[in-house]
């Protein structure tokens, strides 16, 4: 089977920095491929590298099979959604759309046809008139992704496409992102700083650090399994739990995650539960109350469902959890 | 926190006396605000600019005798604009408008690529050396750099004997042989007008269209090679149409300057008039003042016939 996107060894150093450290990577054809980090973690570098704009300082990368050593953007058959969506202010929203069939020198009536289909798809029928002046963020981003997918692109790549956007309308764009990506089969990339986002659309997910990979896996990899503690804090909000509080309940002197909402939280006295804390904040998150419960200096995050028997701030509780819930991580680092 | 401060109300006293005041009016008024600033400028432009345009359109519709050189004032004729028509004058104005827009031309396309590299490649100090070269030469006196071209394309100077080192002769000779633009020598031909021209005015070609490109976002440009456009096509489709604002701007400094200069034409070139050249006779030595007038409204009815093409063109588009 061949893979889409095949990253090797690759490092992309801007004199000192390391932007990208001996990255490995594989994307399979097809799939919604999410890089998920903190900026100036090499996430977006990376899908420079791939889209062409970046030379790599080291490495083998391939598309399709295909070296793409030297190779300019221009004669890459992968298309970029800009994170500020760079259309070109000069040119109507079909004019855009039509850029890349324009350049091919397809005759003006496909053009036309197929730049209304594009628009179509995205939900912007009968806006090819207007400048991009007269659109709002989330019509410029259905724009920019018409206008990179008119070229049936091998891998559509997606630079924080939903960066700029309110909640709602993120949201929205989520579901048809996915959407798209199953009705065009096309291999998606997107770059995402929100790991919830990334949780959501991806298929799998690569977490990036300081330009180096630090786990690739399925959501539920990296959400229930992290492999160190940069991801176990990154992505989501789990309790990072030092070796000997961890030797303490089980025995065992190795870091470990624990997820708040793993964490059932009891009035105290009332079992036999090992654990005593006080509450010293409450933050109410809707469905959800948070709350930072201080366990002998240790501070640990519990999620409970928000109602009339949540423990008040002040108030001593106790913690229980499974055994399972503590996922203990492979390196400390 | 300091005691004065926290124990301080909830508006804080004005404690600036009248410029205070005055601040805070301004703050209530942008509107006054804004008067204040344009009002030199409005003043000049509205009183003494336009002011004297209108005195000199008027000038322009009076009678002269033209026997005694007498101009009345009594009456507003057409006379004057008729004479304009005639073939010597004629001549003047088209001498100076193919003049004006092949100096435009040639700058343009010399300043292109100085501009673009500066705006698109140049950075830290060698911007800063850009910058220099291109406003160095403003900061000598037009006048002796005129002369200098003078020397320099005169049939001692050091141009033809730069060719005459290089056997290149012949080139220069063909040039200068060929008909209307060549003559005897560089200092008095046309070309020699023509380059000295381009010389002098191509700085205010090269800054605007370095701004312009400066403002052209590189994303853009990824963009473009990303959905498939090979440089030269980025360049067509992306680069120039939004730099074009910078070239119109540019174009309208060099078109205008070379429409009404009178000196470089005097000093370089041929015997012929310029439009410049025949203002400072006709309102000089001639004393022809309605004439003179005449004259002085062919670049403005150009320049305003000029703008009035370009933004057609869609050049101020992208502003």
């Amino acid at each position: 089977m061949t893979t889409a996107v095949l990253l090797e060894q690759v490092s992309r150093h801007f004199g000192p920095i390391k932007a990208l450290d001996r990255i490995d990577l594989t994307v399979a054809p097809g799939e919604f491929f999410a890089m998920l980090g903190p900026s100036g973690s090499g996430k977006t570098t990376c899908l420079r590298l791939i889209a062409g704009f970046e030379q790599p300082t080291a490495g083998r990368i391939e598309i399709f099979g295909e070296g793409v050593a030297g190779v300019p953007p221009y004669r890459r058959n992968v298309n970029t959604v800009f994170q500020d969506y760079a259309l070109f202010p000069h040119m109507n929203v079909l004019e855009n759309v039509w850029y890349p069939l324009m350049l091919k020198k397809v005759d003006k009536a496909t053009q036309r046809r197929e730049a209304e289909a594009a628009l179509e798809l995205v939900k912007l029928g009968g806006y090819g008139g207007r400048r991009p002046g007269e659109l709002s963020g989330g019509q410029r981003q259905r724009v920019a992704l018409a206008r990179a997918i008119i070229n049936k692109p091998k891998v559509l790549l997606l630079d924080e496409p939903l960066g700029a956007l309110d909640l709602k309308l993120r949201e929205q764009m989520q579901e048809e992102l996915k959407a798209l990506q199953k009705t065009l089969g096309i291999t998606f990339i997107f770059v995402t700083h929100d790991q919830g986002e990334a949780l959501s659309m991806a298929d799998r997910v690569a977490v990036f650090d300081q330009g180096r990979i630090m786990q690739v896996g399925t959501p539920e990899d990296i959400y229930q399994r992290p492999q160190s503690r940069f991801v176990a804090d990154f992505v989501g909000s789990s309790n990072i739990m030092p070796p000997a509080f961890v030797e303490r309940i089980i025995g065992e002197k190795r870091w470990a995650s624990l997820r708040p909402e793993a964490i059932r939280v009891g009035a105290a006295g009332s079992a036999a539960a090992p654990l005593t804390g006080t509450v010293v904040a409450r933050s109410y998150l809707g469905s959800t109350t948070r709350l930072a419960i201080d366990l002998d200096g240790t501070r640990i995050n519990a999620a409970v469902p928000s109602g009339d028997d949540v423990p008040a701030e002040g108030a001593r509780v106790t913690l229980d959890f499974t055994r399972d819930a503590l996922h203990l991580m492979e390196n400390g680092g | 926190m300091s005691m004065a401060e926290a124990t301080a109300g909830a508006v804080l006293a004005n404690r600036r006396g009248w410029t205070g005041a005055l601040s805070d009016y301004f703050w209530r008024q942008p509107r006054t605000f804004v008067f204040l600033l344009l009002l030199p400028a409005a003043l000049w432009l509205g009183i003494v600019y336009l002011g004297s345009l209108f005195a000199l359109l008027l000038q322009s519709f009076f009678a002269i005798d033209e026997f005694s050189g007498v101009v009345d004032r009594s009456q507003l004729t057409l006379k004057t604009y008729a004479e304009l028509l005639k073939p010597q004058n004629l001549d003047i104005i088209v001498r100076t408008v193919v003049m004006a827009a092949s100096v435009t031309i040639a700058s343009a396309l010399i300043a292109f690529p100085i501009a673009y590299v500066a705006a698109r490649y140049a950075r830290g100090k060698w911007k800063a050396l850009f910058y220099l070269g291109v406003m160095l030469p403003l900061w000598s006196s037009y006048l002796v750099k005129v002369y200098a071209w003078k020397l320099i394309l005169a049939k001692e100077g050091i141009l033809n004997w730069v060719f005459a080192q290089l056997h290149l002769t012949f080139v220069l000779d063909a040039l200068l042989a060929l008909p209307v633009v060549g003559g005897n020598s560089l200092s008095i031909s046309y070309i020699g007008t023509f380059l000295v021209f381009v010389y002098i005015w191509l700085p205010y070609m090269v800054l605007p269209i370095q701004a312009a490109v400066e403002r052209v976002p590189t994303n853009l440009l990824d963009a473009s090679a990303d959905l498939g456009a090979t440089p030269l096509q980025t360049f067509w489709k992306v680069i120039f149409p939004l730099a074009l604002p910078g070239i119109v701007a540019g174009s309208i400094f060099t078109f205008s300057l070379t429409l009404g200069d009178y000196i470089i034409p005097n000093i370089i070139g041929t015997s012929a008039f310029f439009i410049g050249q025949a203002v400072y006779s006709h309102q000089g030595t001639a004393g022809n003042i309605p004439l003179a007038a005449a004259f002085t409204v062919v670049p403005i009815v150009i320049m305003g016939f000029y703008l009035w093409m370009a933004k057609r063109q869609g050049a101020f588009d992208a502003l």
